[in-house]
């Protein structure tokens, strides 16, 4: 006998680890399957969840710490970072709860651009979201297939804000600058594609016999359990309740639009992917409705073509880089914008808007400071993610991976 | 007919008096400050009244207030009625010292771990809470990051003139 041979023979086991009939299994924090650092410490019997311990904040970074010391502009780029799947909703959340501090009423062609951007970035967050379902079923190619309207989306923003993934986008009022003719151009190509590859995407999955047979029944929640664990978003309305903030709470003029919301019964995986497809249709046919309201604002009032911020909300806009090199009063705005001596009134705000993946809430306390004196994000992945041991149990492990990729628990979000 | 503030109001003010306190609209939610051995009678009078109905819990977070001598912390609730759109804000007070809630576990599941965030970051010690560990931070962290005292900044810097901008 080796010397290694015999110090393994002398390895003690515990006597509990001995009799002990299932076997535990340390799923993530760094997986393939799991899309984002997430661990769950799994007992499992053969291939049956018995029991899931979740642990989470391995990529906490105290953002609501610091949103304390941050003038409020600076406050955007850190929502960017929590969902950065559809980052662009968490910026305007943000910039539309600042608005209701200020009492700040957009104008309506502002508001049509800020539904086409969020509706956008819906889009983009449904689209990965699904298709990852189909590489964790063992289709890979609707996911290669949808990921080029996801960049198409991409771009879009990138003409607009200059950045694609964290996008900062918007400011306080509206937005930066105008939206160039280029974007409308690729929004245009954009809505030209997508109903074509959505259409595909759907008939390679809906009713694909492999597909149901695994997302069917997989990973189900009732629609008690769900209000009672504080689900919102697509996870509650695959159970068959009718709750979304856009309709519920409407805010930047979300009420002119004319949609549906798409709900489930039971809860399953197959139908949050349903309910996920069904709301990138109506996304797409609120984005159409956006484009048209906006050329009917155009062609009434052509002054109304230069509209991109609040004229209430200057004090938090940055002027023109040209006026602010030739003129002082746009010089002293600028400056102080920039070392953030703007203090906004004392109050207390919360605002919720649609996210991506459920009711993405900011409560904002402010002393009339320049900074925030509390701000707090009611995170939807956060608040959802604690059902998901009780989903999974008694289900198969294969279940409880695509059930963690149908519930679209994003890292970022649910550790801030 | 539409259920509304005032109606929340005068139905609660009937069942608990003057143990509800600062009462306030700001930006059109209803607003209170309950005393902090009520929030569970409170929260669970809310639930089950056939008229309120306030069944969804939408947040639950903490705020410290180092000025407020006695009642330095402070647990916010946000409770939706879903059937009529109505929204609420509850608050509870209580001290640095002896920071004991009674947890909301029992009603909402989803309290759970929003609990379990407050006391990471504020200490608030949820009664009767299942499971009330850190969940954000690390397990040895000995100090509750969201309080006051602990700014951002080292206070000791002085290469930083903080006269004339920021503070």
């Amino acid at each position: 006998m080796t010397e290694l041979q015999q110090h393994q023979h002398h390895i003690k086991l515990a006597d509990e680890s001995l009799q002990k009939q299932t076997t535990t299994l340390n799923l993530g924090p760094t997986h393939p399957a799991t899309h984002g650092v997430f661990q769950n410490i799994l007992e499992i019997d053969g291939e049956r969840v018995m029991e899931a311990t979740p642990t989470i904040g391995y990529i906490h970074r105290a953002f609501e710490k610091i949103a304390e010391r941050r003038p409020y502009y600076q406050v955007t780029p850190l929502t960017d970072r929590l969902n950065y799947c559809s980052s662009p909703i968490n910026n305007m959340g943000w910039h539309m709860t600042i608005e209701k501090l200020l009492g700040v009423k957009t104008p309506k062609r502002v508001d049509y651009l800020r539904v086409i951007i969020m509706e956008l970035s819906r889009i983009a967050d449904h689209l990965v979201c699904n298709s990852v379902i189909g590489v964790d079923t063992g289709a890979l190619t609707v996911f290669t297939y949808v990921f080029q309207q996801r960049e198409a989306i991409y771009e879009i923003f990138e003409e607009v804000c200059g950045s694609r993934l964290t996008t900062n986008i918007g400011r306080v009022g509206g937005f930066e600058r105008n939206f160039s003719a280029v974007s409308f151009t690729k929004l245009h190509a954009f809505m030209e594609t997508f109903p074509k590859v959505l259409k595909e995407f759907e008939n390679l999955l809906d009713r694909n016999r492999i597909f149901m047979d695994r997302c069917v029944g997989a990973g189900p929640i009732s629609a008690e359990r769900a209000l009672s664990y504080g689900f919102t978003g697509p996870n509650l309305r695959a159970t068959g309740v009718d709750y979304d903030v856009r309709v519920a709470q409407p805010y930047c003029s979300y009420e002119d639009f004319d949609f549906k919301i798409p709900v489930g019964s039971a809860g399953d995986v197959y139908d949050r992917y349903l309910v996920r497809n069904g709301e990138m249709w109506q996304s797409y046919s609120i984005i159409k409705q956006a484009i048209e309201k906006i050329e009917k604002i155009e062609k009434e009032f052509p002054e109304q073509k230069d509209v991109f911020y609040a004229k209430e909300a200057d004090r938090f806009h940055l002027p023109p880089k040209e006026d602010v090199y030739t003129k002082m009063e746009a010089l002293i705005y600028h400056f102080k914008m920039v070392m953030g001596e703007i203090d906004a009134p004392a109050g207390e705000v919360y605002h919720a808007v649609e996210g991506g993946n459920g009711e993405l809430g900011f409560y904002l306390v402010s002393d009339g400071g320049r900074t925030p004196y509390r701000l707090h994000f009611r995170r939807p992945c956060f608040i959802y993610y604690q059902a998901y041991p009780e989903m999974i149990k008694g289900g198969l492990l294969s279940d409880a991976i695509i059930a963690l990729s149908s519930l679209n628990v994003i890292a970022g979000e649910l550790d801030a | 007919m539409a259920l509304t503030n005032e109606i929340i109001q005068q139905r609660l003010t009937e069942k608990f008096g003057d143990q509800l306190t600062e009462w306030a609209m700001p930006y059109g939610m209803l607003t209170f400050t309950a005393a902090a051995s009520l929030n569970l009678k409170v929260m669970q009078f809310l639930f089950d009244d056939e008229q309120l109905r306030f069944r969804f819990l939408t947040d639950l977070t903490g705020v410290h207030y180092p000025d407020r001598k006695g009642e330095e912390l402070s647990v916010v609730y946000h409770l939706h009625n879903m059937q009529d759109n109505v929204r609420l804000r509850m608050k509870i007070y209580v001290p640095v010292a002896k920071p004991d809630v009674f947890t909301a576990t029992k009603l909402y599941a989803g309290a759970n771990w929003m609990e379990r965030e407050t006391f990471d970051f504020y200490g608030i010690n949820f009664v009767g809470h299942p499971n009330l560990i850190r969940i954000l931070n690390v397990d040895e962290m000995d100090y509750f990051p969201m309080r006051k005292e602990y700014t951002l900044e080292d206070p000791q810097r002085t290469d930083k003139d903080d006269e004339m901008f920021g503070r």
